[in-house]
């Protein structure tokens, strides 16, 4: 964080960019669009999650180790999610003679 | 301002914060609020875990029941669910604009807006209150009363049961931030807080900005994944 101060025009800017985006995915969640659905839907979210962490959180102007933390997390998560799901959506790809 | 004529207390009520806030183990304090910020960020991280599990669960049960997650999300009130967003959206905001205002001595605007994400995080909860009781009254929660009309009422059970367990610890979170702020706002209104210190509002900011992400995958996730069926 060190001494910088965010200025009120970058949180008034990030603000208007959330209501938008949020707007925009419950709009698009009433059209087909099949399995592109989730994917637009967690898309948007990614983006709104990123603002946030980014210059409401002020990581973007974090000491770098605060940095390496965050995404430390994040890594950590990803294990968490690919580890499991590559033993549930994989099941019946092969064929298991009982 | 307001506390100009009232008694001195215990602690000097100068405002001016100085060295008198800087623990002996930091050498400055902008060394200080770096390690502050790096702790909480440390503890967000295991929250980061916390709130995983759950959404690996939701995506493993997902998988299996596509179709009777869709349908049980459309017994969800997506303009509740949007209002609701919108609102922690805006207190994110507000609490941002408390962090500028302490940052820049303004103390009034501090307290102010502290006051204002208090508010609407009330909101938050009083429309989340709302719908845990349309829930009950629909028979939507799981256990012996639940109903689910269609071939899906099992596998509906476990969307709402994972629906409770996460916006009920999402909950829980925003009512330990409301407690968080309400000491802020104490401390705020007795000139604790300046732009020489003002670790505890950015720190309590991080959190409360991190809980209005994880409703930002839940709105989604939860609310919006059967609206275009039929």
């Amino acid at each position: 964080m060190s001494q910088h101060v965010v200025p009120r025009k970058i949180y008034f800017a990030v603000f208007t960019a959330l209501i938008v985006l949020t707007a925009t995915t419950t709009t698009i969640s009433f059209l087909d669009l099949g399995p592109w659905n989730t994917v637009v839907a967690l898309g948007i979210a990614f983006v709104k999650a990123t603002l946030v962490a980014l210059f409401f959180m002020h990581v973007k102007y974090s000491p770098r180790l605060t940095q390496i933390v965050v995404a430390g997390g994040l890594f950590w998560l990803a294990i968490l999610l690919a580890l499991t799901l590559g033993d549930f959506l994989t099941r019946g790809w092969l064929p298991v003679s009982r | 301002m307001a506390d100009a004529g009232a008694p001195v207390a215990a602690e000097p009520s100068t405002g001016h914060a100085g060295p008198r806030e800087l623990q002996h183990q930091f050498d400055t304090m902008e060394q200080q609020r770096d390690a502050s910020s790096l702790g909480m960020w440390v503890f967000l991280v295991t929250e980061i875990l916390f709130f995983g599990g759950l959404f690996l669960a939701y995506t493993v049960y997902r998988s299996q029941y596509a179709r009777a997650f869709a349908e049980a999300s459309r017994h969800l009130d997506i303009k509740l669910g949007t209002f609701n967003t919108a609102v922690l959206i805006i207190s994110s905001l507000t609490m941002a604009l408390a962090v500028f205002s302490a940052a820049t001595g303004r103390r009034r605007a501090l307290a102010l807006f502290l006051a204002a994400t208090m508010f609407l995080g009330a909101v938050f909860l009083g429309v989340k209150a709302v719908e845990y009781t349309h829930k009950f009254d629909d028979h939507l929660v799981p256990g012996a009363h639940f109903h689910f009309p269609g071939p899906y009422a099992r596998q509906a059970e476990i969307f709402f049961s994972l629906y409770f367990a996460m916006t009920g610890l999402h909950a829980a979170h925003m009512i330990i931030g409301i407690g968080i702020l309400s000491v802020l706002l104490r401390h705020a209104r007795r000139q604790r807080y300046g732009p020489d210190y003002y670790t505890p509002v950015e720190v309590s900011g991080l959190y409360w900005h991190f809980v209005d992400i994880v409703w930002i995958f839940l709105f989604p996730l939860l609310y919006l994944i059967g609206r275009h069926l039929h």
